[in-house]
Parts: structure tokens; sequence; C-alpha cells
């Protein structure tokens, strides 16, 4: 079985957000950036299938030089080889299409990654990949297993859960619980190191959308404290001040 | 050009956030607005969307369409859109909701933006503002193509409820066994609950409530407001709450009216979850916990105190 996952490289949930040149670019001052925490848990999904159903994982980054590092770690956590597409991945459709072509001669059962980036948080790219491939996509999984060509999903709903059953190859857009993240070990650190990461050349896509510019929300007002023995207060101004009641 | 609404039910009631959407839908082009709407909703329900602004509405029948099949709504609405000539397709914030909308854009060759928070900027182009860095900025994107598919969050657009019903069309769509992929082999689903991504008010604990046997209190003021449960990401990993509790960045983002959080520090990875909320009430007995910082109102206090209190208040109040 051949596994493609599809990885971010994302600023840590803790970053600062800041913006430069006219509110146009993302201020990367003294941001860490880490693999996509929803991806993260795909990978480690792949691992373990790896594991069960002797499958080889490729990781695949859409991303400059500086997103090697990130890469690097994916390797370290268990996959086989990487590709890095050698391009600012300006928006969701220009990633999908560059994934979509890494993808098409490359004969994986399975597609996985995040359901969606923790940047920009589109959650469209399964489903991009999923139409330009012409295969099922389906998000957000919460489970998956592989039984011979089917692949057995849970799927978060409103409310709840499904069970579905399709064949592969697909595409899953992967969230927590469906693997615990997996810590590099040193062994693995030391191995990534010589495995293949090869650097491709973007296709030419279309440009369906523009990027105008940012923009941060206005800043939080005061708080107020209520005395814990006063909840009709709370209650009034809830009412009366805030409306929401 | 009209503009077409894809319409979500539960249980064949129409979902409160799909409703919203026709009102979006409406705010761009008032008297040509269809709500489509897949498998088996409750007619009545698809007639009253008549009085959020919706002309028509397009109802595909077909069985199949029960359930969430990504690839077939998608078959659906593009199909829809050829038929009606119709450029914008306006969805709701739901767990298919981001999947459908890319993969109509691929088959109509159209634009697209989720997660979005307002209504379109037309005075130059057709500009959107997005949420993004889950909720801690917003961006300004221009849909350049003819045809452009709309996600929109909870309160994006004011909602209204006037005017008279709507006529429902029955409508057949091609759909072959390739748009349905997928086997549904069960579901667990809890019932009669308000859905978190649908509530107004959003009643949500953490570890500080120490068990999941303490939960009574926060099911109790969530029943008292009319209100949806939620957790932290921690309650959940202990398996206190069901998953689809868990509010947050790497579970459901919410964005309700008002959002109570008890015994919840506010890990910023929880505030990335909730910070779309109009008003935020903590409830803690940390003076110091970041959740303040974040809050309209707080309450410094023992929660097996505090949330008893509030409730029999908001009791009083409602009576």
């Amino acid at each position: 079985m051949k596994i493609l996952v599809c990885i971010t490289h994302v600023p840590d949930t803790t970053s600062r957000i800041a913006f430069t040149d006219g509110d146009t670019k993302f201020d990367t001052n003294g941001v860490q950036y880490i693999i996509g925490p929803y991806d993260d848990y795909a990978l480690a999904r792949a691992v373990e299938l790896k594991e069960s159903h002797a499958a080889t994982i490729t990781v695949v980054n859409v991303g400059g030089l500086e997103t090697e590092p990130t890469i690097r770690k994916a390797l370290a956590i268990g996959a086989d080889d990487a590709i890095r597409i050698n391009a600012d991945p300006e928006d969701s459709f220009f990633v999908a299409k560059q994934i979509t072509n890494v993808a098409k001669d490359g004969g994986y059962d399975l597609i996985l990654m995040g359901r969606e980036s923790i940047d920009f948080n589109g959650g469209v790219v399964h489903g991009l990949v999923g139409e330009l491939l012409g295969i099922p996509s389906v998000s957000p999984v919460m489970k998956l297993d592989i039984d011979g060509k089917v692949a057995k999903i849970t799927r978060e709903i409103e409310g709840g859960k499904e069970y579905i059953e399709l064949e592969m190859p697909l595409v899953a857009g992967c969230q927590e619980p469906i693997a615990e993240w997996k810590i590099p070990n040193m062994r693995g650190i030391m191995t990534a190191r010589s495995k293949p990461l090869n650097v491709v050349d973007p296709v030419d896509t279309d440009h369906p959308n523009k990027l105008v510019r940012f923009e941060l929300p206005p800043p939080k007002g005061d708080i107020k404290m209520i005395d814990p023995e006063h909840m009709e207060e709370l209650v009034s101004l809830l009412k009366s001040e805030a409306k929401v009641l | 050009m009209p503009v077409i609404v894809f319409v979500e039910h539960d249980e064949g009631r129409i979902k409160k956030s799909s409703k919203e959407a026709i009102c979006y839908a409406s705010a761009i082009n008032s008297g040509d607005v269809i709500a489509l709407v897949c498998g088996n909703a409750i007619q009545d329900e698809m007639e009253l969307l008549g009085k959020n602004g919706a002309n028509r509405v397009l109802h595909a029948t077909e069985s199949r369409l029960d359930h969430g099949d990504i690839q077939a709504y998608a078959s659906v609405i593009s199909q829809a859109m050829d038929k009606e000539n119709a450029d914008i397709v306006v969805l709701a914030k739901s767990s298919v909701s981001d999947a459908v909308a890319a993969r109509t854009a691929i088959k109509s060759d159209a634009s697209f933006a989720t997660n979005v928070t307002e209504l379109p900027d037309t005075t130059d182009g057709f500009k959107v503002k997005r949420s993004i860095f889950t909720g801690n900025a917003f961006a300004w994107v221009e849909l350049l193509k003819a045809k452009k598919i709309i996600g929109i969050t909870k309160n994006s657009v004011t909602y209204k409820e006037e005017g008279g019903s709507a006529g429902v069309i029955d409508y057949l769509p091609v759909l072959s066994d390739d748009d349905f992929n997928s086997n549904v082999t069960g579901r667990e689903k809890a019932s009669g609950e308000v859905l978190l991504t649908e509530a107004e008010i959003i009643v949500s604990g953490g570890r500080g409530l120490k068990g999941p046997e303490n939960w009574g209190m926060i099911v109790d003021l969530a029943k008292a407001l009319g209100a949806a449960t939620g957790c932290s990401k921690p309650v959940s990993d202990l398996e206190w709450r069901p998953h689809h509790e868990h509010v947050g960045q790497t579970g459901i983002k919410v964005s309700p009216n008002l959002y109570i959080a008890v015994g919840i520090s506010g890990a910023i990875q929880h505030l990335a979850g909730v910070n779309s909320s109009k008003v935020i009430v903590v409830i803690n007995k940390d003076p110091e916990a970041p959740f303040f910082n974040a809050a309209d109102y707080g309450v410094v206090g023992d929660a097996f105190e505090v949330v008893p209190k509030l409730t029999e208040a908001v009791k009083a109040m409602l009576a």
C-alpha cells in the first residue's frame, strides 16, 4: 500500500499574529514553524498503517527551502521519502493543483492530510484534490482502518459520528482522535537525514482568487467582574447590556 | 442572476445556519434566491424558507442524498447552477460544507472562499472577508471568476424572518453510482440536543469540574438557557465528554452569541476556537486564569457554588 501524506508548514499555535507590507504579508519575525497539527494526526496514522499493513509513506509539502526542517521532521517520525514542491503555497487552489500533479501518476492508495491548515483554515484541499483526481474524499476523519481494498472510516458529523466504508483510492482530511501524535526518536532523526527529499518544480495554474489584504480583529474591550454571590446581576447585564439573553 | 443556497437539515429540520445562509443570499440578491435541499426534509420547513428570503425551493428528493455524501452534493449543486444559470452559491458552515464547496468549485470552474464572516464588498470587484489563523485574523480575498462559491460562518449576516412561504419544486439531478462512493454502515448521534455549531448559547466545562460526574450542573445551566454543551480538549481527551463537544483549535470552532466557560483556564488553543463568540463569560476560581483576558464578564469563584446560583438566576429571569 502506498500512502501520500500532505503536510503544511505553519506557525506554532502560540504564535503572535501580525502583518507587514501594508497588511499584505504575514510577519514571520520570531515565529516558530511546525507540521500542521491536523496533518500531524494524518502522519501519525500513516505510520501506524505502515507498521500494520507494510505500507510506504511519501510526504509532500508545497513550500520554499525554509520548509525542509519541517519535512525532515516528518521523515524522522516515519515517512520513507519526501517531495518538496518548490513554490510559495499562495492559496488552497494552487496547493491542491500541485499535490494533484504529484499524486496523479504516483499510484497512491491513500492520500491523507489534515482536515484544514491552521493558518488559512480553508478545509478545502482534500475536496479539491479528490475532485481533481476524480476520486472520493472524506472529512473530517476520526478513525481510519484498512481491510483489503476497503477503508473503514469514522467521520465526525454534527452531534455525533458516522461509520462509512469505501474503496481506495481516496483522500481523507484527518483530525483527532485518529492517532496519537508521534514524537521522533533519536534513531528516526538520524535516519531522516539520509532519506530522499526530492525537490520538484511547480506546475502553472490559473488563479481563481486574489489576496487583497489582511486584517486583525478589533482589540477586546475591558472585562466586567461580577461578585460570585450576585449571579442575578450577571443575568441582568447579559440581558440588558450585552443583549444576548 | 439567481443565487443558490445549499440548505442542510438535521433529521428533516432545516438547520438555523442554513436559514442564515438564505438571509445572506437574499442580502446579495433579494428577489432571486433558490434554496436547494437534498434528501428527506420536512415539507413545511422547506416552505418556511420563504420567510428568510428564498423565492423558490428546489428539493432533490433522491433518497440516497439522505446521507452526507460530499461528491453527490457537489454534483447536485453544480447541475443546479447550470440549470438555473446561477453564478453564486452560498453554504453555511457544517461538517461537510467546506469539502462540498471545494468539489463544486472544481466541477463548475468557480472561485471559492470558506469561513466568510461578512457580506461581500462589491464596490470594486467581488471581495469577501475570511476568518484565518483560527479566528485571530481576517483576509480580504477577491473572487475573480464569474462563478463564486461562498461558505459562511455563523453570525455573518443579520438574521431575518419576514415575508411569506416559498414554493417547493421537486428536482431530479442526474446522479450516477460514481456520485455515491461511500456505504454508510452506522451512525451515532445525540438526538434532541442543541447542536454545538448551531447554538446561540454554549455552556462549556473544563478540567476545573474535576470529573464527568459533575457535569449535571453544566447540563442544568445549558437547559435553563436553551444552550448547547461544550468542553475543553483535556476533558474530551480524558473521555469525560464525547469528542463532538470539544471546542478549540483542533476541535470545533464556534461563534455563538454567548459563550460561558466554566473551569476552563483558557489555553490559547481553546481561545482560538471561541474568539469569534459575541460575548464571553468566564467562571474560574483562579483570578489569574488567562481566559479572563478574553472575556467580557468574569466571575472569580468556585464553579460548584457559582453555577447553580447562575442557573437559579436564569430560571428566575425567564419565569
